[in-house]
């Protein structure tokens, strides 16, 4: 009965939104309307909502509400105030000074302070964030408090990217008062998170759902508009698909459905459909082939690989056209992507002369692709792979792997071939690099030079642009590391994914900046 | 007296065999490749292995095997099931979340397809009995070997598409509706509500083992000479079937509804998975695969003690339904 009530009433919401569509054609400007409960999902549920301990995506989706960075970033990656009103940078490029907005308050009441920031970045992340503490480590050298209100960065030495860091997932800000001088990992605090976000965490039943509420003593006045925030834990991805269907959630995720469900769901009427807000992930699929070993030591059977694989059909058929087929290391979102760069034009012919010019006997060498466990769609492009290969004279096989013998496959080195996506975060410095660096061939994660690829042309042209704060300067060094990238295949480049965000139309302002749904969401609201 | 003393013996057996499979399930899962360290840094896209050897060495995982092995057994002795160091909650804390839920699932679909499957056997034996109607045999027998055959995501998933979504008669995910707040009977009803479709889709298998048991024991005990007996002495044909082929026909019944709660856990996965109810099955599946170690050990001890728990109720209850077993110097 409550059941029915509910659905008749998101009809009638829903007919709402329709009708509004038509409105907004006739009057742009819309006045926000505030109340409302907004349901999304939760996949898969995290351990924790901690941000500054864990970043795994479904906890920077809801933890993105509770917690907040210094800035935000518009969707082409210009950094936006958030905590921070304005910043400057002295001309060495060695210290950034930030000020801070000042009536900020943590979700229990206390003033958060610049010495907030300069223990979050100085003390806590460069211990707990498992990727920022690296670059924190290498290049900050000093955090300080000048004033409640204005604190001051000290580098090392200049670090191009260093305005990208303050992501909401890179760098959250957390509280002082509650963390410092205790034992980070078992801290009771983590169970429920303080941050200075427009939603405070209410309860979380495991299994079942988080709920945030709106934080009325939210800095920013007015704001926010919705009431409470449900994230509802659907473990399936086909029942996951039926609750968007049916009503019970208005909001889906890019990757809370399978693609191929994501073509059904968005001819529903009612339903808003948009690739827009990852532009700060831009994430870039690409084929890891391990370069210790024979065959792909050889950089012709590399290339060959990608003459024999048709990167438009894993485009527009492994990801139901939901991705863009990709050329080099760095996704077009981002800054820096040299457009010269094509992807290698599928040639069979080409594929099979270039393994004849390499004299490598395929068949002395069989190869195994090690699953990529992270839905069908993975699973059809080993399949496609497989058969790309084989046409070539490879003789394949496909691993299945969960997880976990994934992640500690790939950390060991003990694959041949495998597949994985990363995030660029904004800057090549900060997502990309960590890929190619012969620094960075170590043991231990699976998100680092893992294909053991090496070339101290390419180190040299990464750690220069990395350390340089002329723009156009980075940009030619950035380009000539993506032709090297590029022609000695130092991984293969497959497809830029497009997540999809789906929502019912009376939900408005929703994915506005580059971080999209792991933005705070203070303008979003819902329409009656 | 007789009856104490079997009752010891069996508890302190079962304590040993607990122990035993809490030794073998450490090892077992170490099978598996990876461990929650590695898992965690995949999925927090760690680019520092020096932080991934930190968290081994928070976990304890960089302990020699037999170490690790015996720091858990005397921690099972002492009654602590562990640390989820992936959840950061104690282990029982987070199993006992989740248990009310599976064992209400499981509590209606025992009786659902306990008390239907019975019925449903005993009608198709009693029609072949008294020779009428043996359509009704057929029928019952085909819808049985339906629902034994059918995928049991399969089965879920249609019936959340036609009863949830086309007819939205029923809610078709979670145990609760999220946000209403109900208090008292209307949350009675809320969760009744919540139950039905799950509940439907598990016991449909179960339901159609029991009539096909049923009714293929009640057929072999109507062979049998007592039951002319019974005709013979002037009993109706309802009474003989009440009191001469069914009980006689409860033992493999009972048998099978000891397995069936046995399965507390393994069986209620996929339905916890589709109907994203927040139950045990879910939770192990969610701790084997990120391999949150003493989480997943917590809920194999929880369920392989269930295990044993019912397979005793089931010895004791053979003695009331069949009063030659008796139970003196322990096992059967």
């Amino acid at each position: 009965m409550i059941h029915g009530l509910l659905g008749k009433r998101f009809t009638r919401l829903a007919l709402a939104g329709l009708a509004s569509v038509t409105l907004t054609a006739v009057a742009p400007a819309q006045t926000p309307v505030k109340g409302g409960t907004l349901n999304g999902i939760v996949q898969p549920e995290p351990p924790t909502l901690m941000l500054g301990m864990n970043q795994q995506a479904p906890t920077i989706y809801v933890a993105g509400k509770i917690y907040q960075s210094l800035l935000t970033y518009t969707p082409d990656l210009k950094p936006q105030p958030e905590l921070a009103k304005s910043w400057v940078m002295s001309p060495d490029g060695l210290t950034y000074t930030f000020e801070l907005e000042p009536n900020v308050k943590w979700h229990d009441g206390k003033p958060f302070t610049a010495e907030d920031v300069a223990f979050t970045v100085d003390k806590f992340l460069r211990k707990t964030h498992p990727r920022a503490n690296v670059v924190l480590n290498r290049y900050v050298a000093s955090v300080t408090a000048l004033s409640p209100t204005k604190v001051e960065f000290k580098l090392k030495e200049p670090f191009g990217p260093f305005l990208s860091l303050f992501e909401v997932s890179t760098l959250p800000m957390v509280p002082k008062h509650l963390y410092d001088g205790t034992d980070y990992a078992t801290n009771p605090a983590n169970q429920t998170p303080i941050g200075t976000g427009p939603f405070k965490f209410k309860e979380w039943k495991r299994g079942s759902h988080i709920h945030l509420v709106k934080n009325a003593e939210y800095w920013k006045p007015g704001k926010p508009y919705i009431d409470e925030l449900y994230f509802r834990v659907i473990p399936d991805s086909a029942s996951r698909a039926l609750a968007f269907e049916k009503g019970d959630v208005q909001v889906l995720r890019g990757g809370d459905v399978d693609n191929v469900d994501v073509r059904r769901l968005r001819a529903i009427k009612g339903v808003t459909t948009t690739t827009a807000g990852w532009e700060m992930y831009s994430p870039l699929a690409f084929m890891m082939m391990n370069n210790r070993k024979a065959p792909f030591d050889n950089v012709k059977v590399r290339q060959a690989v990608m003459n024999a694989i048709d990167k438009n059909f894993i485009a527009t058929t492994v990801f139901f056209g939901l991705a863009k087929p990709a050329a080099g290391p760095f996704a077009s979102t981002t800054l820096f992507n040299d457009t010269n760069l094509k992807p290698y034009p599928y040639n069979v012919e080409k594929a099979k002369a270039l393994i004849k010019e390499s004299g490598v006997d395929l068949s002395k060498s069989p190869v195994k692709i090690l699953s990529f466990p992270y839905g069908a769609q993975w699973e059809r492009l080993a399949e496609y792979v497989k058969q790309g290969l084989e046409q070539i004279g490879f003789t394949v096989s496909i691993e299945p792997a969960d997880a976990g013998s994934w992640a500690k496959r790939v950390s060991d080195w003990d694959f041949d071939l495998s597949f994985n996506f990363t995030y660029q975060y904004g800057d090549p410095a900060l997502g990309v690099a960590r890929h190619y660096l012969s620094t960075n061939i170590v043991k231990g994660s699976p998100f680092a030079n893992n294909q053991g690829y090496a070339n101290p042309k390419a180190d040299e042209l990464l750690i220069k642009a990395a350390s340089s704060v002329d723009q156009n300067e980075r940009a030619k060094l950035y380009a000539e590391f993506q032709k090297i990238a590029f022609e000695e295949v130092a991984n293969g480049y497959l497809a830029e994914l497009q997540f999809a965000t789906l929502y019912r139309s009376n939900v408005k302002n929703l994915v506005k900046t580059g971080i999209g749904l792991n933005e705070t969401l203070d303008d979003a609201w819902i329409e009656k | 007296m007789a009856f104490t003393s079997f009752l010891a013996g069996r508890i302190f057996k079962a304590l040993l065999v607990i122990l035993a499979i809490a030794a073998l399930n450490f090892l077992l899962i170490r099978l598996a490749p990876g461990d929650p360290a590695s898992v965690m840094a995949g999925e927090s896209g760690a680019t520092d292995p020096k932080f991934v050897e930190t968290l081994r060495t928070r976990f304890g995982l960089d302990q020699p095997l037999w170490k690790q092995l015996l720091l858990y057994l005397g921690q099972i002795v002492q009654g602590d099931l562990g640390f989820s160091y992936r959840n950061q909650v104690p282990v029982i804390q987070l199993i006992l979340e989740r248990l009310p839920a599976t064992l209400l699932l499981m509590a209606s679909s025992f009786v659902v397809s306990l008390g239907l499957g019975v019925g449903l056997g005993m009608l198709s034996a009693s029609v072949r009995f008294f020779n009428r109607k043996r359509w009704l045999d057929s029928l019952i027998m085909t819808l049985a070997l339906i629902c034994y055959a059918t995928p049991l995501f399969w089965l879920a998933l249609m019936m959340v598409i036609v009863f949830s979504v086309q007819l939205d008669w029923l809610p078709a995910f979670g145990m609760e509706s999220v946000g209403a707040n109900l208090k008292g009977w209307a949350r009675i009803s809320d969760i009744a509500q919540h139950l039905v479709l799950p509940t439907l889709a598990l016991s449909l298998f179960f339901m159609s083992v029991y009539v096909r048991l049923t009714r293929a024991a009640m057929m072999e005990v109507m062979m049998q000479d007592h039951v002319r007996t019974g005709f013979a002495k002037g009993l109706t044909g309802g009474e003989v079937l009440r009191r001469h082929v069914f009980r006689n026909a409860l033992l493999p019944i009972v048998t099978f509804a000891g397995l069936q709660l046995g399965q507390v856990a393994g069986g209620a996965v996929l339905i916890e998975t589709v109907f994203a109810w927040p139950g045990i099955g879910r939770l192990m599946f969610d701790a084997l695969l990120q391999r949150d170690y003493q989480l997943l050990l917590g809920v194999f001890l929880i369920t392989s003690a269930t295990v044993i728990a019912f397979n005793l109720l089931t010895d004791i209850a053979y003695r009331f339904v069949d009063p030659r077993i008796r139970m003196e110097g322990g096992a059967r």
